[in-house]
């Protein structure tokens, strides 16, 4: 059984990184996004370094986002879900091996960027490891909430505009106690850990819920 | 449960409902007129937010139907994927664009509420923002049922969907509650006064009754609807196929 | 106008606001209703329902 879910993993790691799928994508998008914030802003660096933070979640989950659709939808036009689906592998590890594949290729990329992409919003020092920490943490939440959109629209030919659609507004919570974690890094009333640690309790939930809730969407689409 | 059981027939639900429909029309006819004839030329002004006060008798119950209509979506979603009941993705469907409207109203009203008390009309007070994202939800959901042209695949689509929204409302409302202490001191919303003076609680509650069953009215309506579109869907693909052996026939 | 203070503006576009939202609802789910039953009954004159029995009520 872990054979099988090994296997998923390591096909969908191979593919990310052979057919130059999702991974570099989203880490170039993300970083066209905050390459963007300052033209709308304006430069001025006491502005940028503290909206820094939000900056960095906000292009962090649109790049999350962007790729998503892809999650699913290859595999079921070339038929390989209908494998999966017909293997001994219950369709939830099968779910939770490609959203841990979907996150080792954007999430953690994005993650181990931001403090670099800090830089150019003047993020504080002292914020950089907080805001590379909450988003190490918080986008699995992001890939599996994500799966889930994925799974509902795997069958469709215009996926790609619905599902930030579906999925986004289910992001606020993760949004919120990233943003609000890395900013109580920079100071405040707030000790760090509190909204970090509910940061960590909103990915683990998120874990369980949406692969769950993705395996069903999966089964109900055949 | 029995009769949830005898209703799963379409034909008798059909006929139920035709007999029910009048009745809850003429009743949300009669408690709204009551309510807006107390609302508007009985209550009194509040001696703190003074006419604007009028607003909450449509803003509350707004409030309350969007939810309720959303716990009620989630309840058929449940009757959809673990009963497999045969009307509760027709219920679901119906409820989403009634949900909607009922948070618009919510919204719209709200703002309008804002201007003159708070100065601005939008605040980012923690319930407004909690029923926005409610909104982005059902719109979320509606959108959904629309690409999905296979009404028995979308219905299941949209109920796991339903429920994953279900479980993330109380988790939204509480982190944007925690958001909203952090970023805004306590005093720019003051929950609605200390307690509500009789002779408002009485026109809102009448009101509250009274859109509801207007609510229910409209979700009946569109449930017969539905259930009239999916008939004309059968049958246009028998036709279809009639049609198609007819010509067959006459090609032999 | 006055009946309702210095913010009587407000108000009376709330209310509006409802009466067009629910009023457009109303009109929306009528129509549909209308349109479905029609539809229903044209298929049915031209014979297409007999197969699976009886009309709906």
């Amino acid at each position: 059984m872990s054979e099988a879910f090994l296997a998923i993993l390591k096909r969908d790691l191979a593919l990310a990184a052979r057919a130059g799928g999702g991974g570099e994508l989203a880490l170039v998008f993300f970083l066209t996004l905050v390459v963007l914030v300052p033209f709308a802003l304006g430069p001025d660096l006491n502005l940028l370094s503290r909206i820094g933070p939000a900056i960095l979640w906000l292009g962090a989950l649109l790049a999350t986002l962007i790729g998503l659709d892809r999650l699913f939808q290859g595999d079921e036009e070339d038929g390989s879900l209908d494998l999966i689906r017909a293997s001994a592998l219950p369709l939830e590890l099968a779910v939770l091996a490609k959203g841990l594949a979907h996150w080792l290729t954007t999430g953690l990329p994005l993650a181990l960027a931001a403090p670099l992409l800090g830089l150019l919003v003047a993020l504080p020092a002292e914020a950089m490891l907080p805001v590379a920490g909450t988003l190490l943490v918080g986008t699995p939440a992001l890939s599996f909430i994500g799966a889930t959109g994925a799974a509902l629209t795997a069958g469709l030919k215009r996926g790609g505009l619905i599902l930030p659609i579906l999925v986004a507004p289910l992001t606020v919570p993760v949004l919120i106690f990233g943003v609000s974690a890395s900013n109580s890094a920079l100071g405040g009333t707030v000790p760090f850990l509190t909204p970090f640690l509910i940061l960590c309790a909103l990915s683990l939930a998120t874990l369980v819920i949406g692969t769950i809730a993705a395996a069903a969407a999966l089964r109900q689409a055949d | 449960m029995a009769s949830l059981i005898e209703l799963a027939n379409p034909t008798r639900f059909m006929r139920l409902s035709s007999r029910l429909l009048p009745w809850f029309v003429g009743a949300a006819a009669l408690l709204l007129a009551v309510g807006f004839y107390l609302a508007f030329f009985v209550a009194p002004a509040d001696y703190q937010q003074g006419e604007t006060i009028r607003i909450m008798f449509v803003h509350v119950p707004a409030a309350w139907l969007a939810l309720m209509f959303y716990s009620m979506m989630a309840v058929s979603a449940l009757g959809t994927l673990v009963w497999r009941h045969p009307l509760a993705d027709v219920a679901q469907k119906a409820a989403a664009p009634i949900g909607a409207c009922f948070a618009l109203i919510c919204l719209i009203t709200g703002a309008l509420w804002g201007k003159p008390m708070w100065g601005t009309y939008w605040v980012w007070d923690a319930r407004l923002t909690s029923v926005l994202v409610l909104f982005l939800i059902y719109l979320g959901i509606m959108a959904l049922w629309r690409t999905l042209d296979d009404p028995s695949r979308a219905g299941r689509a949209v109920a796991i969907l339903t429920l994953v929204g279900f479980v993330n409302v109380p988790i939204i409302k509480f982190s944007v509650d925690w958001w909203n202490t952090l970023h805004q001191p306590a005093s720019v919303f003051r929950a609605g006064g200390p307690t509500i003076h009789p002779a408002m609680l009485w026109p809102l509650l009448i009101l509250a009754v009274g859109f509801t069953l207007l609510a229910l009215a409209l979700h009946l309506v569109a449930m017969r609807a539905e259930i009239m579109r999916r008939r004309v869907r059968t049958l246009t693909i028998f036709e279809a196929e009639r049609l198609d052996r007819l010509a067959a026939e006459v090609a032999i | 106008m006055s009946a309702f203070g210095p913010h009587a503006g407000y108000i009376l576009t709330a209310y509006a606001s409802v009466v067009m939202i629910l009023g457009g609802l109303i009109l929306m789910t009528w129509r549909d209703h209308r349109a479905q039953r029609l539809a229903l009954d044209a298929l049915e004159q031209r014979g297409a329902g007999r197969r699976s029995g009886k009309a709906l009520s």
